[in-house]
Formats: C-alpha cells, structure tokens, sequence
C-alpha cells in the first residue's frame, strides 16, 4: 500500500481545556538508594512448630514402577500448625516493638481483634438474615495477622489485600458502618455500594483494595511499592495473599520483578491451611516451608506461627524495617487458621477438614484467647475490662448493622458514576460518547 | 510543516511527555538499551536514562499489573506491548484490574495508565501474533481505546492519553511505523473521541478505524475513477465513539460500508453498525455492509492473509453491492 502524506489539520482544534490539563501530582523523581543488600542466608530464619515435619510427607508421587507412575497420592489434609510456638512469642514480646508498648496501646489491639470478630459475626447473622448475598469470606481465627501487621505500618506504607479483606480493613481504620454498609450494597458503603464484601478501599488510609480474583493483587502491591521507590518516598506496601494464590503465574512474575528491581514490597503469604475445600498438602509442593519459594528469586523469606499478634508485630516491623531503608523486597508466611467455610456459603466446611482439627485450633491457639491470657499473665488486663471491650464490639457491630440497614441503595443513576475518571468531573475532556 | 514517520511521532510524543512530567515514564521488553522491538522508542534511553524508560521481563502480566499499581499512586506509565497479541497473557491485570478498581472502590481509585503497542495482522506471521483487540477492550466500560492511523493522529493522541486520568489503550501497526505524514513542529495535543472525515464524497460512507482507513481511503481513489464518490471516515478513537460523525456522513450519503481488521462476530464494525441503524434508520437507503477479517485465524500463507483482510478490491466490491442495493438517482 502506498503511505499516504496528511494534510495536519489546525492546531485550534485541540480544546485549551486538553492541553492544560495538569499531571496528576507533582513529586520529586527517585534515584536507586545505595545498594546495602545484606547477606540474608546468614540471617536467622525462624522455624515454626512444624519446622521438623518433612514438608511433603505422603503427597509425592507414589506407586513408581519400572519409571511409570501407577497412582498419585492425595494427600490427606494435616492439621496446618497444631501448637504454639511459646519460645517465639516469648523473645517477640521483649522485642521494642512489643515491649515499648503503653498498656492501653496493648488492649487496644486486643479491642482490635475482638472489634473485627464481633463485626464479622454481625454480617454472618445479616447474611442469614437475607440482608446481604454474593460472596461472604470471613477471616474469623486469622485475626492476629491482619491486626499485627498492619499495626506496625508507618506513614508512608500501604497495603493491599485479596477478598477476605474485612479484618485488614477495620485494621486500617475504616469504620464498621461504612463496611457493613457496604456489604449491604447500600450507598453509605465504603465503595458506594459497587464493591461488596470482596471490594473494599481506603486509599486515603493507604489501604488499597479488597480484589477478588486469586493473585491478581500481587502485581498490584508491587507497582505501589514501586510508585514509592519512583517518588523517594520512604515506605514500603504490604501485599496479602493466600496460601492457594501462590500457584499463580502472576504472582512468580511479580516475586521476579520485586528481587530484581529491589522494591520494597513485603509478600504476606496468610496460610491458613485451605484455599476453598483444598488443603495446603493436595495444592503445593516445596521444600521446607511454602515461603522457601522465595530463594528460587534470591529473596529473603521467613515463616511464622501467627496466632500471637506479637510474632506477627515483631516479625512485620523488622522486615517492613528492612524493606523501607534497603529498598528489598521478601517474602513472609503467616501460620494461621479460618474456623468458618471459605464463603460463608461453604455448606462443605467440615468435609474437607475434621470437627476435631478446628475445634484443637480454636481451644489451643485462637489468637484472641491467647492474645488475652498473655496481656492477663503481664497483669495489665482484667476481665472486666474484656467484658467491656467484648460490649462495645457488639454494640458496635449491632449499630452498624442497624445504619446499614437503614441507609438507602444506590439510586440507579449510579451505576455509570465512578466508570471513568474523566466522566465525573463537571466538563469533560474528549468528544464522543464513553457510555453505550 | 515537516512530514515525520508515524514511528518517530510516537517518539517524539514520549520524549515530549517524559520531559513534561516527572511522573511519566517508559517500560516495557526491550524498549530500553535494544531500542524497541520496532525501534519506536529509539534513543530514549540514551537520553532519559534507565529510571525513565525501563526495560523489563518477558512478563506482561508481571509488569502491566505492577504498572497499574504504580498508577494508583499517581505516576505515569507508559508500558509498550511488543504486540497487543501479548496482552492475552495479561488479561486479568488489563481488563479486570485496570478497568474494575475505580468502580469497584467508589471512584477513590485512579488508573492514569497508557499500554500502548502494535495492534495488526498482515505482516506473515501467523495467528498468534496478529490480533486486534481493539473491540475486547472497547467492550470494557473503565477503559478508553485509540487507534491512531496517521502520525499527526499518533501523537497528538497519545500526548492526551498519557495525561488522561482513565487508562487509555493505544493500538499501533507494525505497517504503519515507516508511513510518513505531516506533524507540526509546535506542540499540540488531539482529544480522545473525535472521528475525521478523511475524504469527503456523496455515493457511500466507508467508516473504519486504523490501517483499514487508510485501506478505504486507497480504495476511494480506484473509486473515483469510476466515478463513485466515496466518504471515509475515520473513527481514530474507539471509546470515547464520535458517533455524531458518523451518523453526519451517513446523512449525506445515505449509504455504508463498515471497513474493520477485527473478525466479524462481535467486532467494532458490529457495535457501529448497530448504532448506525439505531440511529441514523431512516438516512439508510440500502443495507450496511461489512468488510472485515474473513472469519478465521489469521493464516500465515502471504497471499492469502493479504485476502484475508480489508483489502481495496473486498471494499470497491462491497461498494459496488450497496449501489446496488440502492442505485444513485440518473443523472
Ligand atoms: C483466578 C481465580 N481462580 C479461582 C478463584 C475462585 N477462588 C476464590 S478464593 C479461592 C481459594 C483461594 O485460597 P487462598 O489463596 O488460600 O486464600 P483463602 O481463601 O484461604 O484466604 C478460589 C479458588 C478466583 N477468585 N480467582
Ligand atoms: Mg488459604
């Protein structure tokens, strides 16, 4: 085909309105900080309770004759973590980070835990109830992990999370009633009603989401500890997933991307043991620990039992530490437990797992249980103020549920506001129709 | 006014960019030290430097998705797809991710990312690597979608989609990267959703977007030696839809036809066909007609992808057929 030669039209056509458009924020480009990679290998790496079971006991592939392979085994689900691990809490709560801790400041992450647990059985009952549908995931028995790391995030860190995001979002700050609204799908909702339980935001608190497909926010957290390392700016994103999302193909590309670059993105693996009905042992296999992955990206890893919010602390500020000054990235995995079904529309929660596995959890590890007793044995607590606490986390959570219930649906004019950035402000920018 | 390739006016619009904000910034495989696989973004690295133009992994999902998080917190990226057809592997962070969180976050959340690439078949290289996804993308309210055909186009439109606060999906051609065309030496910028007529006639209205426009438009010459004068339009930006310019041609021609690289089912020639007759029924004398990709993967074999596709001969014939479903007045 003949290239063709245009005649440009006038410049007059591009509205002012295009060209003054300002950039989006004006901050100071960032220069690679010096390179003060430590030799990690050398570093501790703390075992867990499980830290002598070979990891993948029963689930090779077995039956091998002759080079064929007869039969596959299935793996049968063991009890993720059956113990505590009392030495690690011990050195973690003499850590600074724990240690220097006002009384108050250590009931208040007890009123933290207990807050998200009443909230989530409010929405569970509101559920029932008929009141909300979709997709209802709750984090009941993984409290610690939420409430621990996201309470050692300074001022210039984010966060982001998949879709059991209730409890990193009351972590955060954000209030029951805007959560509970949400779920509602009422416009009082923290995303106006047009995310759901899985979709919850507060930019504004550095909390970013709240995403519902498998490992799709893992790429995510890595742009925005990028963004930081792009603008200079001291801090590091905390990226959750779960122990299923770590068989996804974009969440290697991104534990690549992370070592390569440097960025500073702390990986929270919360393992609780099942992705749906499918436990750890029939969906991975690894040496050592899930987290060993991470040497294969020359990452730094660690893994801990994370029903005692104080290994959690101790363990997300000293590598968050690490993460903001060296600009590194790693990759941390939580020993945790989900008491409930995946959804609460799991009629199978029981099936793939005994009674006996999670009610052995619950007695001997729940995180808040153990979370009192600790702060009881350093005598800064008594039952009366448990009680208390418990008291305004259900008064709380019955209040949000009562606004949320009285708040008003969207009006349907709502459904094509927040589509595009451009078509919610007063004048649009481009010609054309953006909506069909 | 100096005539520039289409190649060198997307350089130029980057390196513009990339000086005029601090926030915006180049990446992709091999756009750095290799210079681009189709050498668009020749010499940037050597004068930005590896924080501005970045060369990555081969993981497209990898990298768009950490691109639109690092959007989220106000920068700038421009990822380059080696070929759009890449960003099948990407899918989940360009279509679920980019375009769901605003909504999904109550509008708190902005994506002002810019994936930019060649987007075409023709060129012999087989299915996989000749895809136009313009319509999956365009399908996706949240998402903005241009398809430059000229340089003039090319640069003024991708200056705006680099300062757009929506994601904006820029769709190149590997055969239009040498075409060369008239760019102004003063700084101008194109606002998404503004068709052009590129040539005006009364007989028939050929619409269409990227190189089949400029398919059409040679197409209109051979017309004109018949006789035969045909408008064509060219839609230039998918979403935002400059429909008005269209319907305002087929009211002066009152016949169509549709020029589209995509495959007929569900392509962009559907949605405009629909909306012409929705809109415009009573201007239509006879039916709209298609030209498209013939409806199968892209064959490798040269001579018959060239069939395969919008070619001058398939559009004059179409013409040909639409006068005949509805013969110019004698005289
Ligand atoms: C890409 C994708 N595949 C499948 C699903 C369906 N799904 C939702 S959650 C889930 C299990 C994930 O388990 P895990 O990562 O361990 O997180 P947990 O639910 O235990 O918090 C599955 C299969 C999905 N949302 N996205
Ligand atoms: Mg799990």
């Amino acid at each position: 085909m003949a290239s063709a030669v245009f005649r440009a039209p006038s410049l007059a056509e591009a509205p002012e309105s295009v060209r003054r458009l300002p950039p989006f924020t004006d901050l100071p480009l960032f220069h690679v900080r010096p390179d003060c990679r430590e030799d990690w290998k050398a570093a501790r790496l703390r075992k867990n309770a499980l830290g002598e079971r070979k990891a993948n006991d029963g689930r090779a592939p077995i039956g091998v004759e002759g080079g064929i392979v007869l039969r596959f085994a299935t793996g049968m689900a063991e009890p993720p973590i059956d113990a505590p691990d009392t030495e690690a809490v011990a050195e973690a709560s003499r850590a600074p980070i724990n240690a220097d801790l006002s009384p108050e400041a250590k009931r208040d992450l007890l009123a933290t835990m207990i807050r998200i647990r009443r909230f989530e059985e409010r929405s569970l009952r509101a559920y029932q109830q008929g009141h909300i549908g979709g997709f209802l995931h709750l984090y009941i028995g993984q409290e610690s992990v939420a409430t621990g790391t996201v309470s050692v995030l300074g001022e210039h860190d984010h966060f982001i999370t998949a879709y059991r995001d209730h409890g990193h979002a009351l972590a955060g700050g954000m209030s029951m009633d805007e959560c509970m609204a949400e779920l509602y799908g009422k416009a009082t909702g923290c995303s106006r009603g047009k995310g759901g339980s899985m979709h919850f935001f507060a930019p504004e608190r550095h909390y970013w989401g709240g995403h519902g497909i498998v490992a799709g926010q893992t790429p995510l957290g890595l742009g925005l500890a990028f963004a930081l390392k792009y603008k200079q700016i001291p801090g590091c994103c905390l990226c959750f997933l779960g122990e299923g999302a770590v068989n996804q193909g974009v969440f290697h590309e991104s534990l690549n991307l992370a070592s390569l670059w440097s960025i500073p993105v702390v990986y929270i693996i919360e393992n609780n043991g099942y992705s749906m009905g499918t436990s750890e042992a029939r969906s991975s296999r690894f040496s050592d620990h899930l987290a060993s992955r991470a040497e294969a990206y020359d990452m730094k890893w660690e893994t801990v039992v994370a029903n005692h919010i104080y290994t959690v602390r101790e363990a997300t500020e000293r590598h968050a530490r690490h993460a903001r000054e060296h600009s590194q990235p790693v990759l941390l995995e939580y020993k945790t437990y989900r008491y409930r079904g995946h959804s609460v529309a799991d009629a199978n929660s029981e099936k793939y797992r005994t009674k006996e596995e999670i009610e052995h959890y619950q007695e001997t590890m729940d995180p808040i249980t153990v979370y009192r007793k600790t702060l009881q044995e350093e005598g800064i607590l008594d039952n009366e103020q448990v009680q208390a606490m418990e008291k305004a986390a259900k008064d709380e959570a019955a209040a949000a549920a009562k606004f949320a219930e009285k708040s008003e649906f969207p009006p349907v004019s709502s459904i094509t506001e927040d589509v595009y950035w451009e078509s919610d402000q007063p004048e649009r920018t481009s010609g054309g129709r953006l909506f069909f | 006014m100096p005539e520039i390739t289409y190649r060198q006016a997307i350089n130029d619009a980057l390196a513009e960019e990339i000086e005029r904000d601090e926030n915006v910034f180049v990446m992709g495989e091999e756009v750095a030290q290799y210079n681009g696989a189709y050498k668009v973004t020749e010499g940037l690295y050597d004068r930005f430097g590896e924080d501005r133009i970045k060369d990555t992994p081969i993981s497209e999902a990898g990298f768009i998705g950490m691109g639109i998080g690092a959007s989220m917190l106000g920068l700038r990226p421009v990822m380059e797809l080696m070929f759009w057809s890449f960003s099948y592997v990407a899918f989940d962070q360009i279509v679920n991710n980019a375009a769901m969180v605003r909504y999904m976050s109550g509008g708190l959340t902005h994506v002002p990312i810019v994936i930019r690439g060649p987007a075409n078949g023709g060129t012999n290289v087989g299915a996989t690597h000749s895809h136009t996804p313009e319509n999956f993308m365009a399908h996706t309210p949240g998402l903005k979608v241009v398809c430059p055909a000229t340089p003039y186009d090319a640069k003024g439109l991708l200056k705006t989609a680099i300062r757009d606060n929506d994601p904006v999906y820029v769709m190149e051609n590997t055969l239009l990267y040498g075409n060369k065309g008239e760019v102004p030496t003063e700084e101008y910028t194109i606002p998404l959703g503004h068709a052009q007529v590129l040539r005006e006639g009364r007989d028939v209205s050929l619409i269409g977007h990227g190189r089949s426009i400029l398919t059409a438009l040679e197409a209109a010459g051979h017309l004109a030696g018949e006789g035969i004068e045909a408008e064509v339009v060219d839609l230039r930006s998918l979403r935002p839809l400059d429909i008005d310019t269209v319907l305002a041609s087929v009211a002066r021609t009152h016949r169509v036809v549709l020029v589209d690289e995509n495959k007929p089912f569900c392509g962009v020639s559907a949605q405009v066909s629909h909306m012409i007759q929705e809109e415009a029924f009573d201007e239509l004398d006879a039916p709209i007609r298609r030209v498209t990709s013939l409806d199968a993967p892209a064959i490798y074999s040269d001579p018959l992808e060239r069939e395969q596709l919008p070619n001058p001969r398939r559009i004059q014939e179409a013409v040909q057929q639409v006068l005949e479903d509805a013969p110019r007045a004698a005289g």
